[in-house]
């Protein structure tokens, strides 16, 4: 048996990896697998709650479902901005991509 | 120390270790199968969840089309970018203070909540995947969010195609 707390501690510590990953690096592609990582925890979290909480109802996991089909979406918008932006730049820095920065 | 607890913890173990090399990788095809580790991780912890179907997809869709994804768009625009200077901002450091903070911060306010060491439901003879099948296309349950992330998929396949394609 497993209390709760083993799963609540992981995505914890994935949901913070995740966040150093996206402030902290400078390619755009990396800030998009950092933000996977969040949303994988993310999903840890909901699927530990339905499975600790009543299993008849199943928010949980219909909720984690809905959360792939907008990773999905999200990578594949995500990429296709960064490939636009490095037609158009010839950068993938995120630093550098500052044409609406004020 | 049952046998699930220790999958568990290995699970755990390569979840975190792949997840810290996603974001120290200098490599970006690296970083993209390091993270393809950490998903495979997140599989196993569904299935120690018992939560089968979500481990299936989650190995489907995320490594099978997701992380395959990344490799194609780091292989499109890294030529620049590899080996030359540093991968990260000049405050990291911040960044790395403020996940630690986070961590910290979480684990202290549920380690206050009364059902932090909650034992799992148990299980009996459910047949979860029926019942999540059902939850999803019933009309008194969840089939409005079902259709509407289906119509979300659309539109984001449509847009990437539009924002990526190379018009003059």
């Amino acid at each position: 048996m497993i209390p709760l707390s083993w799963f609540l501690i992981l995505s914890a510590a994935l949901f913070s990896i995740g966040l150093f990953g996206v402030l902290s690096r400078k390619n755009a592609v990396a800030i998009l697998l950092s933000v996977e990582l969040m949303l994988n925890a993310v999903n840890i979290n909901l699927v530990a709650f339905w499975r600790y909480g009543n299993i008849a109802y199943m928010a949980g996991q219909v909720f984690s479902i809905i959360v792939f089909a907008v990773a999905a979406a999200e990578v594949a918008v995500g990429l296709a901005l960064v490939i636009s932006v490095y037609r158009r730049f010839n950068t993938v820095v995120a630093d550098e991509i500052d044409l609406m920065k004020w | 120390m049952s046998a699930l607890q220790i999958i568990f913890l290995i699970a755990a173990a390569v979840i975190l270790v792949s997840a810290v090399m996603v974001t120290l990788t200098r490599n970006l095809v690296h970083a993209a199968l390091w993270l393809v580790a950490a998903l495979f991780g997140v599989a196993v912890i569904f299935a120690v969840l018992e939560a089968g179907f979500l481990a299936v997809v989650q190995v489907v869709v995320y490594i099978g089309a997701i992380a395959i994804m990344f490799i194609f768009a780091v292989m499109l625009t890294r030529r620049e970018m590899l080996d030359k200077g540093p991968q990260m901002n000049k405050r990291a450091w911040l960044a790395g203070i403020l996940g630690v903070l986070l961590f910290a911060s979480m684990v202290y306010m549920l380690s206050t909540w009364v059902g932090f060491n909650k034992l799992p439901t148990l299980m009996g003879e459910t047949d979860t995947l029926a019942l999540l099948g059902n939850s999803l296309l019933l009309q008194s349950a969840y089939l409005l969010p079902f259709e509407v992330a289906s119509v979300l998929l659309l539109a984001a396949l449509v847009g990437a195609v539009y924002v990526a394609s190379n018009r003059k």
